[in-house]
């Protein structure tokens, strides 16, 4: 953790030297998650209501996800940039430090601009909270956390899937786009507004349901409070994660440059 | 014209390129549009009534939008060119004897064209293959679709035209990168890229329509589904034509103005 405080400090100081592109940059990534649900905003202002939710519970939703990767990102960008740091052959130079090797990818990359989607998901969830989307209690503050942080599980899972696939393909995979943006755009709405077919697939294969949809309805009273105890199950993705990632590392073959 | 013609079949020839990225990036656009296409379904099914499109003039447009989106998309930019005009390597381009305005018109013409074609054909075929309200519209007349090829070539023009304009721009600023983003994130709202134009608030609407970002994929996709008909095609498409020629105009006049300052540092 602490080798991790001090990259990141590494980090924050090279992005500063360029402070107004810095700035500039937050403010259009802010700009652009919030049109995002703006989307959201004219639809629900149009039609009422979806599904049963309303715009606040939306917006709580939306928060969730917006956390969840934004956390993730900020822990595993070096996964991201992944394709790079192994055709530059960043690689050798990891595996011949006596430190953990996902330990140290994480390190690798940071893009702070990240923050801003964060502050966005904080703003967001204390407007929903204001506006009386959830009657709260001790259980359910609970598991609201717990959709956050394991939902940032799942997302590092994704991004390490990403990595991992990278040792075989040697570039990025624009498909894995789909669960790692994509469901961050999908994700403003609970998944079970997508259907049943879209749900199952996300309870089951990608557990994005898991932390999001299911416990929203114990949150929302919709569902039995048993709902609340799911985000947990879905770090399970974890182990079949890591595993590809093992699987990955022992099929590197330094490119030799 | 005999060079811009090469230089653009070469630049054509480029956006042609890398067919395996083009085809894995189709399984993300098409889940993309299936998403997109569910979403506006539960809606529809809750209420119907309060639909400003037809179902299957907004399935048709979801489609089209995948199909496109090469060719429309704002942030597709050339970070080449911004960056050759902020290192200095735009000298070279200026030796050559070509304007360079016209020069960098053809390059992102050609390029956006060349991109678009790659992946247009498999998203329509799995868009018409879906099952009515939800696929590509597929009854259409040969008149209006005339009329939308036409007016795709006009968005294509309007495109352009804004992102040489941004590009010029490029001369005057020392970082472009806010202002890109800038750009972008109104063409996503304004565009009708987050929602299609009829989904927004009637106020923001008329701003949008009368914009110049509302003179690009609104009018072809709308056109298409039937969403815009009659007499407003003409209306439509007249006011993509006034666009493309402000934006090509001001974006000449603006990099000649910053191509006048621009002292290259030798060495």
């Amino acid at each position: 953790m602490r080798l991790y405080l001090r990259f990141l400090a590494i980090h924050v100081k090279s992005a500063m030297t360029y402070k107004t592109s810095f700035f500039l940059s937050c403010l259009g990534h802010l700009f652009i998650a919030l049109n995002c649900f703006l989307g959201v905003t004219f639809l629900l202002n149009r039609f009422g209501d979806i599904g049963g939710y309303t715009l606040p519970q939306l917006a709580l939703c939306y928060a969730v996800i917006l956390a969840a990767t934004s956390l993730a990102e900020c822990f595993a960008r070096g996964f991201d940039a992944f394709p790079r740091i192994l055709r530059q052959a960043q690689f050798d130079r990891i595996l011949v430090r006596p430190r953990s090797l996902v330990a140290q990818v994480i390190c690798q990359d940071l893009k702070l601009t990240v923050a801003s989607r964060l502050l966005q998901a904080v703003a967001m969830a204390a407007w929903a909270i204001r506006a009386g989307a959830v009657a709260w209690t001790v259980g359910k503050a609970a598991v609201f956390a717990l959709m956050i942080l394991c939902g940032a599980g799942v997302f590092f899972g994704l991004f390490l899937i990403y990595a991992a696939l990278c040792f075989f393909t040697l570039e990025g995979l624009e498909v894995m786009n789909i669960f790692t943006d994509g469901a961050r755009e999908y994700g403003k709405y609970p998944f079970g507004v997508y259907g049943r077919g879209v749900l199952w697939l996300l309870t089951a294969l990608v557990p994005l349901a898991l932390i999001q949809h299911w416990p929203l309805q114990y949150l929302l009273d919709r569902g039995p409070w048993q709902y609340g105890l799911l985000p947990p199950v879905s770090l399970l993705f974890l182990l079949p994660c890591l595993a590809l990632w093992r699987l990955g590392v022992r099929h590197y073959a330094s490119t030799g440059s | 014209m005999k060079k811009y013609l090469s230089f653009f079949k070469m630049r054509l020839m480029a956006g042609l390129q890398y067919r395996t990225a083009a085809l894995a990036g189709l399984s993300t656009q098409f889940v993309w549009g299936t998403m997109e296409i569910l979403i506006y379904r539960a809606f529809w099914l809750e209420h119907p009534e309060r639909f400003p499109m037809g179902m299957q003039a907004l399935a048709s447009y979801v489609w089209l939008q995948q199909a496109f989106l090469t060719m429309f998309a704002l942030w597709q930019w050339e970070q080449e060119l911004i960056q050759s005009v902020r290192t200095g390597d735009v000298a070279y381009e200026l030796i050559r004897p070509m304007d360079l305005y016209g020069m960098w018109m053809v390059r992102s013409l050609a390029l956006r064209l060349g991109r678009a074609l790659l992946r247009l054909p498999p998203v329509v075929l799995l868009g018409s293959l879906i099952p009515a309200p939800y696929g590509l519209r597929l009854t259409i007349s040969p008149a209006v679709f005339g009329l939308f090829l036409l007016s795709a070539a006009l968005m294509l023009l309007v495109v352009c035209g804004m992102v040489m304009f941004l590009y010029a721009l490029t001369f005057h600023l020392t970082d472009p990168n806010g202002v890109q983003v800038v750009a972008t994130a109104a063409a996503d709202l304004l565009g009708g890229a987050i929602v299609p134009l009829p989904f927004l608030p009637a106020g923001l609407r008329r701003i949008a329509e009368l914009s110049p970002f509302g003179a690009m994929q609104n009018v072809p996709l709308r056109i298409f589904g039937g969403d815009i008909a009659g007499a407003d095609i003409p209306r439509a498409m007249g006011l993509q034509l006034f666009w493309a020629a402000v934006l090509i105009a001001g974006g000449w006049a603006l990099m000649r103005a910053g191509l006048r300052r621009t002292a290259v540092a030798g060495g």
